[in-house]
């Protein structure tokens, strides 16, 4: 746990970086700093590690005052992860990964099946321990940079845009497989970005910071999408906020509508009926529980089976977000996203309607 | 003027005479000591004076300004200065303290220039890691640095090795005491064997260098292949 207590830096130029800043960060939780640059983010993460020192108030980290600590005992306690990685040009990744398991004695043995746990954990081919950080991607440095910084399993991480320096497909990539670490690991993590999209992705919680280590507003990201505090919260989240808080939320969190549903079996006096019943001009064709696709009334002579019904371009199943149910529905033609399980069993619709209401 | 004389050039057979032969090779032997405790004591002076001002910036200046007159001054002119004022007279200690002076330019530079040209966000990461000042130097700061270094040390070497031949007119040299001999005796041969053996031993103590930069860096020689 890290807890601010009304924690200032001022730089010896006079300048404030952070000004008395209060808040807690629970073990376990991802707490992403966020703002626009020189609002403090960055100072106030580095004040973790005493890499700058607080010049007021009380920063604890696990209840031990960081400046009653030796810096760099605490320090080897503390993961941490840059974007431009430092990884030692001189060491093999192996070595790099070895550095603070080494600075804390580790025997040789146990440093080597950790190095080892590691490579694997990150995601790094075997054959990169042995190579130096130049013969590496820029993506698989990023992995080593996240290992060395796991190395001596430190209960806190601290982050400052990690995956600032690599190509937008690779972040993504970085950031989904940080999340399937973090659900095994659980680091209590200081992430700290610029970019607002990363940070409702990445965090437990998020901490909007302006100008001289104001903290605006602190909660998850829905809330804070649902309520910002202030002007500045709702500049910040920018445009789209209703976007953002759909790809939160997954779709099992809605209610799905049965739809207008029939068998291939079913006349086509009863199809029109049914559709006429739901409002819409088509029909679901489900058989035996799995999902066919839908025909239109209008083109049904005698039954159901007489048209082979047309596929529904993009579904949805439970895990998706309301954000993938809202794009199915504006790329059919039917305006709405159907709803399916394992072996395309039908399980509803969801209407646009049905997004509002979990919005407003 | 040398070569109107009556002997054979070269007169391989100056070598036999009178044990000769020892004289080369003790010749030899002082160059190759001469050598190695400059380049050694000048390192042992510039390291920390490099360490100390990339630590503390307003040092750097003074510091390379006053390394850089010692440098200027020409090399006979300075060892006339030291005999007169150190009252050392014509020793080895003369010659060894002028030989390091020179070295001190070159081996504070290029200490300080590889110490400072460490990648800051790799210092950051040491730091952050919890190395101590100390461990962040000797484990990450020097060895970063020491292809620059080792660079500084062999400029320093070679130019070290022509400036020991200079120390003959104070009774010391090395090989320079065969080109007096050559001067003086008239001797085209002995002037050729201490150009030739001079040569030689620059050329192979930058060999040497390179081997042991590599032997010690393979990171660097890594990244100029790929």
């Amino acid at each position: 746990m890290i807890t601010f207590d009304g924690v200032t830096k001022r730089f010896p130029d006079g300048t404030v970086g952070v000004d008395s800043l209060t808040m807690e960060i629970a073990a376990g939780e991802v707490v992403v700093l966020v703002g626009p640059s020189g609002c403090g983010k960055t100072t106030t993460m580095r004040m973790v590690n005493r890499m700058i020192s607080p010049t007021g108030g009380t920063l604890t980290v696990n209840g031990r005052d960081v400046m009653s600590v030796d810096p760099a005992e605490l320090r080897r306690g503390i993961g941490y992860v840059i974007q431009q990685i430092g990884l030692f040009p001189h060491r093999t990744i192996g070595e790099n990964i070895a550095t603070v398991p080494q600075l804390c004695g580790w025997d040789k043995a146990r440093t080597k099946m950790r190095v080892a746990e590691l490579v694997d954990l990150v995601g790094l081919s075997d054959g990169v321990v042995d190579r130096f950080p130049h013969q590496l991607s820029g993506g698989q440095r990023q992995r080593a940079g996240v290992a060395r910084a796991l190395a001596a399993d430190p209960p806190i991480m601290l982050m400052d845009e990690p995956f600032g320096a690599v190509d937008p497909i690779v972040r993504i990539r970085l950031q989904d497989e940080f999340l399937r670490l973090q659900a095994t690991v659980h680091k209590t993590i200081v992430f700290v970005t610029h970019d607002i999209d990363e940070a409702i992705r990445m965090g437990d919680r998020i901490a909007i910071m302006s100008q001289g280590g104001h903290l605006e507003q602190m909660d998850t990201p829905a809330q804070l999408l649902a309520e910002p505090a202030n002007d500045f919260v709702v500049d910040f989240l920018g445009a789209e906020r209703g976007l953002k808080r759909l790809a939160l939320i997954p779709v099992s969190e809605v209610k799905a509508d049965p739809g207008p549903v029939v068998s291939p079996a079913d006349s086509a006096a009863r199809a029109a009926s049914v559709a006429e019943s739901a409002g819409t001009d088509w029909v679901v064709v489900v058989d035996d529980g799995v999902l066919q696709g839908w025909v239109p009334v209008d083109g049904l002579t005698s039954a159901v089976g007489d048209l082979t019904p047309r596929e529904f371009a993009t579904t949805v199943d439970a895990n998706n977000s309301l954000r993938a149910a809202l794009d199915a529905m504006i790329t059919s033609q039917t305006g709405v996203a159907v709803r399916i399980s394992k072996g395309r069993r039908y399980e509803g619709i969801l209407t646009p309607e049905l997004l509002s209401e979990e919005i407003i | 003027m040398l070569l109107a004389q009556s002997r054979p050039f070269p007169d391989w057979e100056w070598l036999s005479r009178s044990r000769n032969v020892d004289r080369v090779i003790d010749a030899f032997m002082q160059h190759i000591e001469l050598t190695v405790l400059a380049v050694l004591i000048g390192f042992v002076i510039a390291a920390p004076m490099a360490i100390a001002a990339v630590r503390w910036r307003p040092l750097y200046k003074p510091l390379l300004a006053f390394t850089g007159v010692l440098f200027t001054i020409p090399s006979l002119a300075l060892f006339v200065l030291l005999i007169a004022f150190l009252n050392t007279g014509l020793t080895r200690t003369t010659s060894l303290i002028g030989l390091v002076i020179y070295t001190l330019l070159i081996l504070f530079r290029n200490t300080a220039v590889g110490l400072d040209g460490v990648d800051p966000e790799v210092r950051e990461a040491a730091e952050a890691m919890g190395h101590t000042r100390r461990q962040q130097l000797l484990r990450v700061e020097l060895p970063v640095a020491l292809p620059v270094i080792i660079a500084g040390v062999r400029i320093a070497t070679v130019t070290t090795i022509g400036l020991v031949t200079i120390t003959a007119l104070i009774g010391q040299g090395g090989l320079g005491q065969l080109f007096l001999l050559g001067f003086q005796r008239r001797n085209p041969t002995a002037l050729l064997i201490g150009f030739v053996l001079s040569v030689l031993l620059a050329v192979v103590a930058d060999l040497a260098l390179v081997a042991l930069e590599r032997g010690l860096t393979p990171w660097s020689r890594a990244r100029t292949v790929s």
